[in-house]
């Protein structure tokens, strides 16, 4: 949105004419939340990993972003029509520098509080090794005084982005983002350096045991700065060159653009060792997910949490279908499919599953709906789980034994070959996002959309509104039963605990965050959290924070609900529906809202 | 609501069948289990149950204690999610972690009092202080909860606050892995005279049971006097109908629904501490189930309908602990103690279908019920 | 004698032992434009959601050529040929002009899954025409919901073109009986007076038959064939535009009881 006008600023605020509660406001705020994550045993745990050799862990960021971000929240202002906006000033840095400082005291509080009191027995990390993290390597009283002085330091630097006019600031954000992702890669980057010949790069920017080099540091500051300095503008005019293409012209470069992203997936896993491609196999099975769930939530509106449902109905059909292992109450004469066979009877079982559990939710009210379909994933669960069916369903010990995918004879695509398996899921995924993009465009998203938008208008317009949600249910159940058949082979083993309603609510964190109804969002978000955080049960590429992906799951999903409800990559249509008055401002300011028609304008009606 | 003279649509015909099929098994089940009962050797139990043996008197009544004590501490966490759907129409998933950060203060508390010696030698005094360090920490806990992040989100879409819940109630679960271990955690024993049993009339009931029950019994009363009998109780019911009205009343809206919240927590504090006392162990998941169920319970009983709640939850409670063993055990079901959970939400989803309005009718503001 | 249409045979609902309506009594004929009249709270929208299926009457009937309408859906009722409007426009305010159109043409179409997935011809020819028949009904309104409008949201319309859309939507659900809860409500005399010169095409070129709620006496008597009068939920007069303003029931239903009668 441009703006459409600057506001006269007044000259900057004197130095010390400052709102000292809110310096405090924040400070304490941010104090606790310093206090939380030392507590949570974030910076002890991370601490083996370095982002610059020798000289900063990730475990020292996770206190000090927090102080970077209280010196800029505290001087945060709300630009308004008609009120007199200062100039920014030392004023800015000062704030920072008090509210740094405030925020910083509260670990020195800590620090002493350790110091003096056993507090271990309900708090598990109120320990000894929490203290000398929190004493900076020296003793208590210097870390006090360490704390403060670092505390004002970085909090000045967070208020001194106000004051930097937006091109600086710019620059240095990239630079100090570029740096901490350069680093935090490293794992990654420099698997695929060794396989496109750049060992030598890889070698200079990172040290041998882990973390950035200075030169590296350097090197990476500089480089992103340049592109910040002189590309950013250039790129940005290229972005908006190619929105404006239209027609033909647009299809074009839209299938240029598809080409290069669908030449990546194939030429990206051959250069990538083994880890990182079971990461990205485990990445592609939650895409897989996410693009059904959000056929279901993003453009139904229905809000699905029993989704893992679906996936456990994939994977437990597709074991007993194809292992020899399968439950001993199974007839002797059953034969053990091979996985294409099985996945046509997959899909129609699935769609089955999807009409069973649709049907009585469909008609219920929203949030009943939530809390319905939760229950129905976990009956799911716990019948697989339950000596009952046990015969049929291996109970606890779940069914081992599953075969890999045979592809037409020519390789077996299974747990050992992540490569393989990330074809096979990519794939899948081609297909989903295919799906997604024909049906968004069709009679049947129309009526979603409908649907979402007021339910009981759409069927006084004469839609079936019954049939066309369980047709997204049934859609996002077909879909999430892939997910589930592949999962099944590519771990080749299955038990009930890999299906707990925690799978649901990651693959509803997943579509949030990367923008609920935009599949580029989707994928997005699944390659995001998945990819580095990791899933309910698989690893993600920091390892280092398998014991908090959890946690910051749940945080991400408050935020993006209080700050971003529409999503990192959102949806055009969405955004308008959570941004209904500011959205209806902008068009009123462009001169595209209508105002009551003028009658000599339309004329009256054509004969 | 409109009313149907008959199925039309396959989804109709479907439900129809679906509600057929549950009530003919609970029909079945329930006339096996009499069967049963009559002659533990009958034709029918030969046919599918060859090991029934059928219960005895007082194994029954265990049944039904322990179902009425469960179910005492479900309608008062159920409460909670009442009283909120009612005033501000949305499902406070993350009610359920209100509930366990109490019985976790409680946790904490009691055994502090224990290493001070105070719960030994004086554990009423003990036990009323772990109940108000309980009930602080849970009003705080929905409190902040409500200003934090429900505050900013009144008037978006109704599944936003849902959504916002769901990330809060994983949230706090997770806080509790971080700053307290992810193992279970020990309450500490009790006095010997607590856990013996106490014979009223002809019923032989643990103390502890009996102290859940009594317990919920008196703060059932107690929010009962304040949303009936107080000016407060009447501004909320107020705020529950129309908000703008309210407000237009010289309602302070704001406050009454943080009072709400705050009400809802005391309650789930207190329900923490009788889990406590009850199971004498408290992990981080302790809320999420018995949250979800809570809601059924809500559901059961009729949402916003305080009265509703209790019964609901006494409803769902014994159902939950009687029906495993007296519908499904008698069909030849093996193992019926796994299937309670998945009998509590079927439970749910059968009141859902027959009366989704519940059992004793909702109490809705006019914008909720459409 | 044109068609019968619409009969409504004794219908009556209770809200909870309030009566909405009561023993309402008349019959739409083929090509007719019939307008419902009465005071606030007489029963006319509640009128209008039984008869689109939204609530279900506790007694009589509505019969649409011939059949039953009771325990319809609404998309059911849709679907056999009535739509409506809403008196507080509600449209698919997030979704594009031409898509609120397209939408509304669901129950006249069936492509499902398949279509979509494999772009098959049937598909792309129904898409064309769903696309074509939009821009159709729009096109009545002139140029204000056509052209650069077409893919805007429905949210940056004007108040009055709201209506417009609203009436457009129905149009495109293909009906015999259109249904329009005061579709002039809230519009200036200019455009109020080109929409009733439109309610007239609506039957002369489209060939709807009409059935509307109004408040506004002067759209009323430049359109409507007859009138029916409801209060309290009973119909007390029908018939023609002249027959009915001067019945004395009406005057006191609208005006009061005279004051020599009252005191």
């Amino acid at each position: 949105m441009s703006k459409t006008m600057t506001p006269e600023l007044a000259p900057p605020r004197a130095v010390l004419d400052q709102d000292w509660g809110r310096i405090g406001r924040f400070g304490g705020l941010i104090a606790l939340s310093l206090i939380f994550v030392a507590l949570s045993n974030m910076p002890v745990s991370m601490e083996t990993f370095d982002l610059i050799a020798d000289q900063v862990t990730l475990g020292d960021v996770s206190l000090w972003w927090l102080l970077l971000v209280a010196g800029f929240a505290v001087g945060k202002e709300v630009v308004l029509e008609g009120m007199t906006t200062h100039a920014r000033g030392p004023r800015d840095i000062v704030a920072g520098a008090c509210t740094g400082a405030v925020a910083a005291a509260g670990l020195s509080v800590l620090a002493v509080l350790i110091d003096n009191f056993d507090l271990r027995d309900p708090l598990i990390n109120w320990s000894p090794q929490t203290l000398e993290k929190l004493s900076l390597g020296g003793s208590v009283g210097s870390g006090v005084v360490l704390w403060l002085v670092a505390g004002a330091a970085i909090g000045g630097v967070g208020g001194s982005l106000h004051v930097l006019s937006e091109r600086p600031r710019r620059l240095f954000v990239t630079m100090l983002v570029s740096v901490f992702l350069i680093a935090i890669l490293e794992t990654v980057l420099s698997d695929i350096s060794e396989d496109i010949a750049l060992e030598w790069l890889a070698d200079i920017v990172y040290a041998k045991r882990g973390g950035l080099t200075i030169v590296g540091v350097v090197l990476v500051a500089v480089l992103s700065g340049a592109y910040s300095w002189w590309g950013r503008v250039r790129a940005q005019e290229a972005k908006e060159r190619f929105q404006s293409l239209e027609g033909a012209d647009r299809t074009r470069g839209n299938a240029i653009a598809f080409g290069l992203v669908a030449v990546a997936t194939v030429v990206l896993p051959m250069v990538l060792g083994g880890i990182t491609n079971e990461l990205l196999a485990n990445v592609g099975l939650f895409v897989l997910l996410a693009l059904g769930l959000n056929i279901v939530v993003g453009l139904a509106g229905i809000l699905d949490l029993g989704y893992v449902a679906f996936f456990a109905i994939g994977g437990y059909t597709t074991a007993i279908l194809t292992s020899p292992n399968r439950g001993e109450s199974w007839p002797d004469w059953m034969p053990d499919t091979p996985w294409f066979a099985a996945l046509l009877l997959v899909m129609v079982f699935a769609a089955l599953t999807g009409l069973f559990i649709g049907a009585p939710v469909i008609r219920m009210r929203g949030d009943y709906l939530a809390i319905v379909t939760l229950g129905f994933g976990e009956i799911i669960r716990l019948l697989f789980l339950s000596d009952w069916l046990g015969g049929y369903t291996g109970a606890a010990q779940g069914i081992t034994n599953i075969p890999g995918v045979n592809v037409f004879g020519l390789t077996t695509v299974k747990g050992t070959n992540p490569q393989a398996v990330f074809y096979l899921v990519a794939a899948f995924c081609a297909v989903a996002i295919y799906v997604s993009w024909r049906l968004e465009k069709s009679r049947l998203g129309r009526a979603w959309m409908a649907v979402r938008e007021d339910e009981s208008v759409a069927e006084a317009m004469g839609i079936n509104t019954v049939n066309v949600k369980l047709m997204a249910f049934v859609v996002g159940a077909v879909l999430a039963s892939f997910s589930g058949a592949i999962f099944a082979a590519k771990v080749g083993s299955i038990f009930p605990t890999s299906f707990i309603i925690l799978v649901s609510i990651v693959i509803l964190v997943v579509v949030i965050v990367g923008g609920m109804g935009n599949i580029a969002g989707v994928i997005a978000g699944a390659v995001v959290l998945i990819g580095v955080l990791g899933g309910p049960k698989q690893p993600g590429l920091l390892q280092e924070f398998s014991n908090f992906k959890l946690l910051i799951y749940g945080a991400l999903l408050i935020w993006m609900m209080l700050q971003k409800p529409e999503g990192l990559i959102p949806n055009v249509r969405r955004t308008r529906e959570l941004h209904q008055e500011e959205f209806l401002q902008d068009a009123w300011l462009r001169g595209e809202i209508d105002t009551d028609a003028d009658p000599s304008e339309g004329g009256v009606a054509p004969a | 609501m409109r009313h149907k003279a008959a199925p039309r649509t396959g989804v109709d015909w479907f439900l129809l069948v679906l509600k057929v099929a549950m009530f003919s098994v609970i029909g079945f089940g329930l006339f096996a289990f009499v069967l049963q009962q009559i002659d533990p050797n009958n034709w029918l139990a030969q046919q599918i149950n060859d090991d029934a043996t059928g219960l005895t008197a007082d194994q029954f009544e265990g049944l039904i204690i322990s179902g009425v004590s469960q179910g005492a501490m479900y309608g008062l966490i159920a409460l909670g999610y009442s009283m909120v759907y009612g005033v501000l129409g949305f499902i406070n998933f993350a009610h359920g972690e209100v509930f366990m950060v109490g019985a976790m203060t409680g946790m904490i508390t009691s055994n502090k009092l224990l290493e001070a010696g105070a719960w030994e030698s004086n554990f009423i005094a003990s036990l009323l202080f772990i109940v108000m360090v309980a009930v602080v920490v849970s009003t705080l806990t929905a409190v902040v909860m409500e200003r934090v992040a429900y505050r900013p989100l009144r008037g978006s879409p109704r599944l936003i606050p849902l959504i916002t819940s769901i990330g809060i109630s994983f949230f706090i679960q997770n806080v509790s892995v971080v700053l307290l271990g992810p193992g279970a955690k020990a309450y500490p024993d009790l006095p010997d005279w607590w856990t013996e049993t106490q014979t009223i009339g002809f019923l032989e009931v643990q103390r502890t049971r009996l102290l859940v029950v009594v317990v919920a019994a008196v703060a059932m009363g107690a929010l009962w006097y304040l949303v009936e009998r107080t000016k407060t109780g009447k501004a909320m019911r107020a705020v529950a109908e129309d908000k703008e009205i309210a407000s237009l009343m010289g309602i302070n809206v704001n406050r009454i629904i943080v009072t709400t919240f705050a009400v809802g927590g005391a309650m789930a504090g207190v329900a923490g501490i009788l889990w406590g006392i009850m199971f004498r162990s408290v992990v981080h998941t302790t809320g999420f189930l018995p949250g979800i169920k809570a809601f059924s319970a809500a559901v059961v009983g009729g949402i916003g309908n305080l009265g509703g709640a209790m019964a609901g939850g006494l409803t769902l409670g014994t159902a939950e602990s009687v029906a495993p063993l007296l519908i499904l055990e008698p069909l030849g079901v093996r193992g019926v103690s796994q299937l309670r959970d998945a009998v509590a939400f079927s439970a749910l989803i059968l009141v859902l279908l027959v009366k989704p309005t519940g059992l004793f009718g909702e109490r809705l503001s006019a914008d909720d019920r459409a | 004698m044109s068609e019968r249409l619409l009969t409504i045979d004794n219908l009556s609902v209770t809200f909870g032992g309030l009566h909405a309506l009561r023993n309402l009594d008349f019959h739409v004929d083929q090509g007719e434009i019939v307008s419902v009249i009465g005071p606030n709270g007489a029963g006319k929208t509640t009128f209008f959601n039984m008869i689109s299926g939204m609530v279900t009457p506790t007694e009589g009937d509505i019969l649409f050529k011939g059949e039953s309408l009771i325990g319809l859906d609404p998309n059911q009722v849709t679907a056999r040929g009535i739509a409506r409007t809403f008196q507080n426009v509600r449209l698919f305010a997030n979704m594009t002009i031409l898509e609120n159109v397209m939408v509304a043409q669901h129950c006249r179409t069936k492509q499902g899954l398949f279509g979509a997935l494999f772009n098959t011809k049937s598909f792309k020819e129904e898409e064309a025409a769903i696309r074509a028949h939009g821009e159709k009904v729009l096109g009545f309104f002139g140029s204000r919901l056509v052209g650069y409008r077409l893919e805007q949201p429905a949210s940056v319309l004007s108040y009055a073109n709201r209506r417009r859309l609203e009436i457009a939507r129905a149009m495109a659900t293909k009906p015999e009986v259109i249904l329009l809860d005061e579709p002039v409500a809230g519009m200036n005399p200019k455009e109020s007076e080109e929409l009733t010169a439109l309610i007239g095409e609506l039957r002369s070129e489209w060939g709807f038959t009409v059935v509307m709620i109004e408040h506004d006496m002067g759209v009323v008597r430049d359109v409507s064939d007859r009138v029916v009068v409801l209060d309290h939920g009973e119909t007390i007069a029908q018939g023609s535009y002249d027959e009915v303003s001067t019945n004395p029931d009406v005057i006191e239903a609208y005006l009061g009881r005279p004051a020599e009668e009252a005191s």
